[in-house]
């Protein structure tokens, strides 16, 4: 869906203030919100798309007045409250109310490093051949569509090339709302600065989506 | 409480306490174990970060053949350093040249190479760098004091996919023959964004 995370070319953020010798965490809560986020993922089932649509998923006010991580911690909360794996009573109490969900897996500390280091790729075997090839011209499609969706707003409508071609992935719009993977043909297409920001834009500014086939039609 | 946690406050704001609060229901239940929380964050904080991606580049600047290899197949070359996994499933490596420099974003929320990067900094996932990057690229780059030549082309990378993308720097003038290790040391987080330039040979002789 469209919300606040979508903030390509939004105005008016100001300048962008870099943390001289940042640490990883600015707070302890933060170390474990990450955590249980990352180590959740295995027992609850859901995947990745899941995950960033339910941080999306929240009015603007409330994207924009949160953290990084307090949007991480409502993420997680959503996505466990909904599957019944914890009661909305149990995070008002602080503790365990009722018995647990039977889970498949958990995330053993003898687990992690395997775990991290197999990742989660997204590549899949393709069932159809690609429609566009490097140089073809595409438009983004227009649309605004009511679910989880990586085709941000400031790409639709306008007019790129195909840079790369990268084979087919998870398909995230599908992905997110359960309805499986539907693998995709995926696709760096480049624009030029001018196509996406008009004739005033820095010439010399080429910006590039990675965008699945369905969000692409020949131009 | 199962964990008792060094608090830089002793009073908890109601964001220590819902964490807290979702940590304890969590581990009560039995789907986490919080030895392996503590595993996550020891990986993130002391073995994963951006010194994994100046090796990469380094090799890349001192052996033109893995250079190749990390511009054709960025996933095994990387691997074949010892870095692979989540958040970098799927790498490519973008290279800098006179006539054309590299910046990454993730304008829809935080994708970042891990395994190469660490995970990245407040700035990489706030605002003003995610809302700018890729309407006004050169402004941001003022924004961290780096100028470049007028006509060279800003490439701006969004990383709306599961794709990785690490930049892969100009090695500095006069860093020629030096050693993997010594040119690692000159090779920035930034410069492997985008936002930045590796050190020049004198900033660390």
């Amino acid at each position: 869906m469209d919300g606040a995370h979508d903030m390509g070319g939004a105005p008016g953020f100001g300048s962008v203030t870099e943390e001289p010798n940042e640490p990883p965490f600015h707070a302890e809560w933060e170390r474990r919100a990450f955590a249980l986020t990352l180590a959740m993922a295995m027992p609850g089932g859901w995947n990745i798309d899941m995950s960033r649509a339910a941080r999306e998923n929240r009015p603007p006010q409330d994207y924009l007045s949160k953290s990084y991580y307090e949007i991480w911690l409502a993420g997680l909360e959503k996505l466990t409250v909904e599957r019944g794996l914890v009661k909305p009573d149990e995070i008002e109490a602080g503790r365990a109310l009722h018995p647990p969900q039977p889970v498949k897996r958990r995330l053993s500390p003898e687990g992690v490093a395997r775990v991290l280091y197999r990742g989660a790729p997204t590549g899949r075997e393709p069932k159809s051949p690609a429609r566009f090839a490097v140089g073809d011209r595409v438009r983004a499609r227009s649309f605004n569509p009511p679910n989880h969706t990586r085709l941000p707003r400031y790409a639709r409508g306008h007019v790129g090339v195909i840079e790369l071609v990268h084979g087919c992935h998870v398909f995230p719009d599908s992905n997110a709302i359960g309805a499986g993977e539907n693998p995709q043909w995926l696709y760096t297409v480049c624009f030029e600065g001018r196509e996406l920001w008009g004739a005033d834009a820095d010439p010399t500014m080429n910006v590039s989506v990675d965008a699945w086939e369905p969000y692409l039609e020949p131009a | 409480m199962t964990h008792d946690h060094d608090d830089e406050y002793s009073e908890l704001s109601e964001t220590q306490l819902r964490v807290r609060a979702l940590e304890t229901i969590l581990t009560e239940k039995g789907y986490v174990d919080p030895s392996a929380l503590d595993a996550l964050i020891e990986t993130y904080e002391t073995k994963v970060g951006p010194r994994n991606g100046a090796r990469v580049v380094a090799r890349a600047w001192s052996d033109p053949s893995y250079r190749t290899w990390l511009l054709k197949d960025a996933n095994s070359a990387i691997a074949s350093v010892g870095y692979a996994g989540r958040q970098g499933e799927h790498m490519v490596v973008l290279e800098n040249t006179p006539r054309r420099h590299n910046m990454v974003v993730c304008t829809l929320c935080s994708c970042y190479p891990w395994p190469v990067l660490g995970l990245p900094p407040v700035w990489y996932k706030s605002a003003p760098y995610r809302s700018r990057a890729v309407a006004d690229p050169r402004g941001v780059l003022r924004d961290f004091g780096v100028a470049l030549p007028a006509d060279t082309e800003i490439r701006v990378w969004d990383s709306t996919s599961e794709v990785r993308y690490l930049v892969l720097p100009m090695q500095p003038e006069g860093s020629e023959g030096w050693s993997e290790e010594r040119l690692a040391e000159l090779v920035t987080r930034n410069s492997m964004i985008g936002t930045g330039l590796p050190k020049r040979p004198e900033e660390i002789k």
